[in-house]
């Protein structure tokens, strides 16, 4: 029996890194203050002393730069894991993931490839402004030849950190600021958790609401308030958004009959407009009402506290959404 | 203002003796890459060869000549402008023009085309499409020589225009930070598309780049394929036992326009008259001819040249297309992920 210890998101982060660091000397950190400042986050704290400067990289302010750099290594056969401050600066470095890491094993006719991983803290924060907010999952989970992930839990943090470093392919690892410190049972000698599986984190009949990173939260928020209404949901955190679980996903709406997906970003062309189209292809026969989505108010992310609020999806804004539908008029 | 500055020449190679039959050979790949170019035009008027086509003719010397100072597990990176460079680096002319012909016996399986030729085997790592992107890629490549203790060099290819772009900038100042075995080629040829360099560069000695990240640089015109090689294998032996990288730049000229879709309306028909009298293909078969290699040996192997890019369009010709079974595999190495 292995004993379970509760742990930090960021800690459960680490513990993927060191382990897997650990046993394969071609893995190694590359980032912005990872190594002497010990993470912008803390999520690499103590990594430099353990494994010294070859393997905890610290880089200057040049993103295109040292992502570059990390994708001419993954295809000589290392296995970096790079880290960006915040997603929001992989926007200088989309060149590199969009045109090189996610194309060099297809334009090369699979001869080369490419396992790397990006990750770092995704979406808003608090009150940290418009150029710090952005969720940039909705334009990672369109590319193919990337794998995208954004756990909720520490324990999956954890495991799909794990099996992300083994990927032969490059990962897109979205986490989130304001879960870093969040807790979780992490069992020791955790394997890698396989991508492409979602769970049901919260078992009802009403309707079922899809989530991710720390979406998964506020609907779990959302569905403790609805049930003392009497409104039973189904919680699904998908864990990974390309690839998805489509089995998951029908089989819940088949069994609720109803849906809402629930992100940060922008709806427009974002990850709950691919599953909404997935659901009304796969599921259409069984839906009573239409699918709906809780996202980001379509603007910038504003600075002022309320307003911020406003933006990000609530539980209070769920439960408004999950009750049109459940409440709905035919 | 230009700026322009002479750095110390490295020692001469006209000091040592010629070795006739290294000369020979370079000239035998400048040639095939002169010929492949040749037919690959005449592929591309006929409708063999799709999209963009960007010919190497007039560069040869650069990409033969700096190859040459490699060895076989030495790396190269290059742009869209990558046929003479795979050429000059083992791939074979099959590969190649299967790959223009989009078959799938093609390097990459028909997949990557003229602007993405990649060969494992000969450690080629890409000829990239996007301007200056593929700078801090082949900085990877060298990193990871040095994460593994290995002593192999990294050659980054790339024009002019990419001088202006950020990748450049943020590539050369880590190599030079990280000391990473790199040398950085860049093949001036005066023109990014059609706009010339004076329009392009508030400096026009691109080697002077070098001087703000710390690292060492060369420049000079790539007529003579062996100065090429002696000048570019001293920045090489700097990276391979020094670690440190250097910033070479050649002056060099493209006798036809950026691609296939491009007259070259910007330049004058004087100033291509006058380069292509600097041909240094030709002035390295003038030179074999002083040094005493006979005519009938350069004929012969000129004509083993003809029956090679004969062979590889007869062999691109007959070769099957690939099918849509290819595309998932070479997406995802292992499942599919959607």
């Amino acid at each position: 029996m292995s004993n379970v210890r509760q742990l930090r998101f960021r800690e459960a982060l680490r513990e993927a890194m060191i382990e897997e660091m650990d046993r394969d000397e071609r893995v190694f950190l590359l980032g912005e203050e990872v190594g002497h400042y010990q993470g912008a986050y803390k999520v690499s704290e103590g990594m430099l002393d353990r494994f010294g400067a070859r393997r905890v990289v610290d880089t200057p302010i040049a993103e295109g730069g040292f992502a570059g750099i990390g994708i001419g290594a993954a295809m000589m056969g290392l296995r970096p894991i790079i880290e960006f401050m915040t997603w929001n600066f992989s926007a200088v470095a989309f060149d590199q993931i969009l045109n090189n890491a996610s194309k060099v094993r297809q334009m090369s006719g699979g001869q080369f490839n490419c396992p790397i991983v990006f990750r770092g803290p995704n979406g808003s924060a608090k009150q940290v402004g418009s150029q710090h907010s952005t969720s940039m999952e909705h334009f990672y989970a369109t590319i193919p030849g990337l794998k995208v992930i954004a756990p909720a839990f520490p324990v999956d943090a954890k495991g799909l950190l794990k099996a992300a470093i083994r990927d032969d392919n490059p990962v897109i690892l979205l986490e989130s600021e304001t879960l870093y410190s969040v807790k979780g049972d992490v069992p020791d000698n955790l394997e890698p958790i396989e991508f492409g599986r979602a769970q049901i984190v919260r078992p009802g009949s009403a309707l079922t609401i899809i989530a991710y990173s720390r979406m998964t939260h506020v609907a779990l928020e959302a569905a403790d308030q609805l049930a003392t209404e009497g409104i039973d949901v189904e919680v699904i955190d998908l864990r990974t958004l390309r690839p998805l679980d489509e089995e998951t996903i029908v089989r819940s709406v088949q069994k609720t009959h109803r849906c809402v997906v629930v992100h940060e970003g922008w709806s427009y062309g974002g990850v709950g407009a691919e599953i909404a189209d997935r659901v009304q292809r796969l599921a259409f026969d069984w839906l009573e009402a239409p699918i709906l989505r809780v996202a980001q108010l379509d603007v910038g992310m504003p600075y002022n506290a309320t307003l911020e609020q406003a933006c990000i999806p609530q539980p209070g804004r769920v439960c408004d959404t999950v009750k049109r539908l459940v409440f709905r008029e035919t | 203002m230009t700026k322009e500055s002479s750095p110390p020449a490295p020692p001469s190679p006209k000091a040592s003796p010629v070795d006739v039959e290294h000369l020979a050979h370079l000239y035998r790949q400048m040639f095939l890459i002169r010929r492949v170019e040749e037919e690959s035009a005449r592929a591309y008027a006929t409708g063999k060869i799709g999209g963009f086509l960007h010919l190497y003719i007039g560069q040869e010397a650069v990409g033969v000549g700096a190859i040459a100072a490699l060895r076989p597990d030495d790396s190269v990176v290059t742009t869209y402008r990558d046929h003479g460079i795979a050429l000059a680096k083992g791939m074979s002319a099959r590969s190649l023009l299967a790959e223009l012909w989009g078959k799938k016996t093609g390097c990459s399986q028909g997949l990557g085309g003229s602007m993405h030729l990649f060969d494992k085997e000969h450690n080629m790592l890409g000829g990239y499409g996007i301007v200056g992107g593929h700078i801090p890629l082949a900085c990877g490549v060298a990193f990871a020589a040095k994460y593994q203790g290995q002593d192999r060099v990294t050659l980054c290819f790339f024009g002019e225009g990419a001088v202006s772009i950020g990748g450049f900038h943020e590539g050369l100042s880590l190599a030079a930070l990280w000391k990473l075995p790199i040398v950085f080629i860049c093949e001036n040829n005066e023109y990014a598309m059609g706009t010339p360099l004076s329009r392009t560069l508030s400096v026009e000695d691109v080697s002077l780049k070098a001087d703000a990240y710390g690292m060492a640089r060369d420049r000079f015109v790539a007529d003579d394929v062996l100065e090429v090689q002696a000048r570019v294998g001293a920045a090489v032996e700097r990276a391979r036992k020094e670690q440190a990288p250097t910033l070479v730049e050649m002056r060099t000229y493209r006798f036809r326009g950026h691609s296939m879709s491009d007259p070259a309306k910007y330049r004058t028909q004087t100033e291509l008259d006058e380069h292509k009298q600097r041909d240094p293909m030709t002035r390295a078969r003038e030179r074999l001819l002083t040094l005493e290699y006979k005519e009938g040996r350069i004929s012969a192997l000129e004509r083993s040249v003809e029956e090679e890019v004969a062979d590889a369009v007869k062999f691109a010709d007959e070769s099957p297309e690939p099918d849509t079974s290819v595309l998932a595999p070479t997406t995802y190495d292992g499942a599919f992920a959607y």
